[in-house]
C-alpha cells in the first residue's frame, strides 16, 4: 500500500522497519528517545526535531540516548559496529561534526582499506543539512561534499520522501559507514510511500523530469527548487532534464553523461559554497568525459562563499533558489 | 561553604545586579510572548531562572575580564553589560544589532565589553577561554576570563580536555557549570557520570565549589573569592551553580518530560529574583522604580528593533576574509 508521509515519517519508517527486520541494530543520539528518566513523559522528543519519536516506545533499550558528547558516541557507534552491532548513529545538526570528525575520517573510513579489507562497518551517521530555517552559521551548513572527499565513506542525500525511506533501509543494510543527510528544509514536504519495507542502490541518480534542451544536475533541497525552474522554463519553450543525484558516493555519472550527451548543456546546483562542490566535480567530470557533446560552456548554481547569515532576508539571499537555476539556464541557452 | 543572607554587598552593588537580573527576566519573558506571537526569527533558547549564576559571576568582572558564552547566551550578555537595544537587534536579524544581524541569537557576541560570543557549538567556549585566559596571564595584569557551560555540555571532551590544559598551564580560567538539572529533555544524571561536577575539577587538579545558583548572595560571594584567586595567580577554578531552566530548551519545547509541576513549582518556589528582591534589604520603592525603567527599556528596545531596516543584501558578503 502506498501511502502520502512526510520525508521525516518516511526516514521514522524506515528505522523503524530496519530495528524490528534486525534485533542486533541500535539507534545512538542525543534526546533520540527523549526525556528517559525525566520525571515526566518518555519518547517526547525524538531528536531535535522529532524523527525518531516513537522508537524508544517499540524498542526500548536498543534506542540509546546518549550525552552531548558526539567523539565519544559517534566514535562508540563505529566500534559496535565494527563488532557486530550494525547502529545508526545521529548528529543532529551537519554542523557538529567537527566534534567528532576524525572519528570519521580517520577511523570509520579507512578501518577496512587499512585491516586488509577485513573489517566491517554497518554504521550509518544520520544529519541534518541546508539553510532555511533561520539557524544561523552553525545550525544551517551544506557541507555534503566535505564527505564525498574521503575514500571509505558513502554519503547520500535524499530529496523525496520516497527516496529516503528507501536509501535509509538501504543504507543501514550496508556493510561500509554511510553518512545520511537528511535536507532538513524538507522534512514537512510529503510524497507518495509505500509502506512495505523496499532499499534503493545507491550509485542510481533519479531522473526526476525529462526534457532536451539542458541537463540540470542536483541533490537534495535543490532538487524541489530545480524542477519549480523546470515548470517555469517550460513555459517558454525551454525543457529541462533533472537529475538527482540522490547519492553523491558512490555517485551515478552514467546518467549525468548520458542525460548532457542528449542535450549538450549542462547546469550544475549545489546548495554548499561554490568551491569544490558537488556542482563543480560534475562540471569537471563532464567537461573531461564528454566534452565534444557540450554545445556552451557548463553553467552552476551555489551558495556565495560566506557563512549562512543569520538575518532572514540574507539568508534568503543567501540560498540559491529557482531564480539562480533559471538565470543559469537562460545564459547556457544564449 | 555557607554563602546565605544578606552581606556587606554595597547599596550602588545591589541595585545594579538587581537591575541587571531584571532586565534579563524582562527580556526573555518578552522574547518568549514575542516568539509565541510569530515575530521572532530563528531558534531561541531564553535564560530566565538563571540570572542569578550570570549576574552575581560578572558583577566581579570589568570590560577587560573576558566571557565565553553558550547557546543560552543572553543572560550572560546583559550581566556583562551588553546594550540591551542592539541586543534586541540582533535577535531580530536587524541593521543595528551587535552583530549587524549576521549571528542572530545563538551567536551573539560583543568583543568590547568582553563578551566573546555565545556559542551554537557545547563546549566550543571553553578552549576559546583557554587562549584568552593565556592572554590575561602573559599580559600580567590580573585580568580573568570565565566560560560558561551547561550540565549537559560541560561533557564535551573539548571542555574536559580544556580543563586539563587549563590546570597545566595553570591559567586564570573559572569553569562555570550552570546546572539546571536537564541537557535538552535530558535529565542531568543520564549526561553526567557524578552527581557533583567539583568531582570533575578534583581530577584536573583545581579547587572547586558548588552553591545554590538560586541565591544570588551564595554566587556572589563564591565568585568573589574564587575571581580574586585567579587574579592572584591561583590558577583555574570550576563553579556550579545549581540553578533551574523556567522556559522550555528552545521556544517551542512543550516540556513534558518534566516531571507534574515541576515547571509551576519553578515559577513559584525556585525564583532567584523574588529571593533577593526579599533578601537584598533594596526597597520596595528602589525596586519598583528598576521594574518600570526595564519594562520600559525592554519595550522600547522591541519597537526599535521592529522598526529597524533589514541588513542590505551587499552586506552579505561583509566580514570573511575572502568571499565570491
Ligand atoms: C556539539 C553540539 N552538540 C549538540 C548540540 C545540540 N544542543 C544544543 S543545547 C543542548 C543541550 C545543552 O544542555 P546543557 O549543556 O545542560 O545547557 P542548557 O541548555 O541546559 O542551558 C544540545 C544537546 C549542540 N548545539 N552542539
Ligand atoms: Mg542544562
Amino acid at each position: 500500500m502506498t501511502r502520502h508521509v512526510s520525508l521525516k515519517s518516511a526516514i521514522n519508517e524506515a528505522l523503524d522497519q530496519e530495528m524490528a527486520r534486525d534485533p542486533k541494530l541500535l539507534i545512538f543520539g542525543q534526546d533520540t528517545a527523549g526525556g528517559v528518566d525525566a520525571g515526566g513523559e518518555t519518547d517526547t522528543w525524538g531528536g531535535v526535531l522529532g524523527v525518531t519519536r516513537g522508537l524508544y516506545t517499540r524498542y526500548g533499550d536498543r534506542v540509546i540516548d546518549a550525552p552531548p558528547t558526539e567523539m565519544a558516541y559517534v566514535g562508540a557507534a563505529v566500534g559496535a559496529a565494527l563488532s557486530g552491532f550494525p547502529v545508526v548513529a545521529e548528529v543532529p545538526f551537519i554542523d557538529f561534526m567537527g566534534v567528532c570528525f576524525d572519528q570519521l575520517l580517520n577511523q570509520a573510513a579507512k578501518m577496512r582499506y587499512m585491516f586488509g579489507g577485513t573489517a566491517e562497518i554497518p554504521l550509518v551517521v544520520r544529519t541534518m543539512v541546508g539553510a532555511g530555517i533561520n539557524g544561523a552559521a552553525q545550525h544551517s551548513q551544506m557541507l555534503t561534499a566535505m564527505f564525498t572527499h574521503i575514500p571509505g565513506l558513502k554519503v547520500v542525500c535524499p530529496s523525496t520522501p520516497h527516496d529516503a525511506k528507501g536509501l535509509m533501509i538501504e543504507a543501514i543494510r550496508d556493510r561500509g559507514p554511510v553518512i545520511f543527510c537528511e535536507p532538513k528544509y524538507l522534512y514537512e514536504t510529503t510524497g507518495p510511500v509505500a509502506e512495505a519495507p523496499y532499499a534503493i542502490p545507491f550509485g542510481q541518480a533519479h531522473l526526476a523530469r525529462e526534457g532536451h534542451d539542458v541537463s540540470i544536475v542536483t541533490y537534495g533541497p535543490m532538487v524541489p527548487r530545480a524542477l519549480e525552474a523546470a515548470t517555469q522554463l517550460a513555459e517558454t519553450g525551454i525543457e529541462a532534464d533533472v537529475i538527482d543525484l540522490r547519492t553523491l558516493s558512490p555517485l551515478d555519472i552514467a546518467t549525468v553523461l548520458k542525460s548532457v550527451q542528449k542535450t549538450g548543456r549542462l547546469v550544475a546546483a549545489d546548495e554548499a559554497h561554490p568551491r569544490c562542490n558537488m556542482a563543480t566535480d560534475i562540471v569537471a567530470q563532464v567537461t573531461r568525459q564528454c566534452f565534444t557533446s557540450l554545445k556552451a560552456a557548463p553553467q552552476m548554481v551555489s551558495a556565495p562563499h560566506t557563512p549562512v547569515p543569520f538575518s532572514p532576508v540574507l539568508e534568503k539571499a543567501y540560498i540559491p533558489g529557482a531564480e539562480q537555476i533559471m538565470a543559469a539556464v537562460t545564459r547556457i541557452m544564449a | 561553604m555557607q554563602h546565605t543572607g544578606k552581606t556587606d554587598i554595597s547599596h550602588d552593588i545591589l541595585l545594579s545586579a538587581y537591575r541587571r537580573m531584571k532586565t534579563i527576566r524582562t527580556f526573555e519573558n518578552r522574547l518568549h510572548e514575542d516568539f509565541k506571537a510569530g515575530i521572532v526569527p530563528g531558534f531561541t533558547h531564553l535564560y530566565a531562572g538563571q540570572e542569578s549564576v550570570a549576574v552575581g559571576i560578572c558583577s566581579h568582572l570589568t570590560d577587560q575580564d573576558q566571557i565565553a558564552s553558550t547557546h543560552r547566551g543572553h543572560g550572560h550578555c546583559i550581566a556583562k553589560g551588553v546594550d540591551v537595544m542592539a541586543m534586541m537587534k540582533e535577535i531580530h536579524g536587524r541593521q543595528g544589532g551587535i552583530c549587524k544581524g549576521k549571528g542572530g541569537s545563538m551567536h551573539i557576541a560583543d568583543l568590547s565589553k568582553g563578551m566573546l560570543g555565545a556559542n551554537g557549538i557545547l563546549g566550543a567556549g571553553a578552549p576559546l577561554a583557554c587562549g584568552a585566559a593565556l592572554a590575561d596571564r602573559l599580559e600580567g595584569k590580573g585580568h580573568v576570563a570565565v566560560v560558561f557551560g551547561g550540565d549537559g555540555g560541560v561533557n564535551e571532551g573539548a571542555v574536559l580536555e580544556s580543563m586539563n590544559l587549563a590546570s597545566v598551564w595553570k591559567l586564570p580560567l573559572m569553569f562555570v557549570v550552570e546546572n539546571n538539572g536537564y541537557a535538552q529533555s535530558t535529565p542531568q544524571h543520564r549526561t553526567t557520570s557524578v552527581s557533583s561536577y567539583e568531582d570533575r575539577a578534583r581530577g584536573f587538579g583545581m579547587p572547586a565549589v558548588t552553591v545554590d545558583g538560586l541565591d544570588f548572595f551564595a554566587v556572589y560571594r563564591a565568585a568573589g573569592e574564587l575571581i580574586a584567586r585567579m587574579r592572584a595567580g591561583g590558577g583555574p577554578v570550576l563553579l556550579e551553580c545549581r540553578t533551574v531552566r523556567f522556559y522550555g530548551h528552545f521556544e517551542g519545547d512543550t516540556q513534558r518530560y518534566r516531571p507534574a509541576g515541576d515547571v509551576k513549582n519553578a515559577w513559584e518556589e525556585r525564583d532567584c529574583l523574588r529571593r533577593f528582591a526579599q533578601t537584598s534589604g533594596l526597597s520596595p520603592a528602589e525596586l519598583e522604580a528598576v521594574d518600570r525603567d526595564v519594562e520600559q527599556l525592554v519595550n522600547a528596545s522591541v519597537q526599535e528593533a521592529l522598526k529597524a531596516p533589514h541588513p542590505a543584501l551587499n552586506e552579505l558578503h561583509d566580514g570573511v576574509y575572502v568571499s565570491y
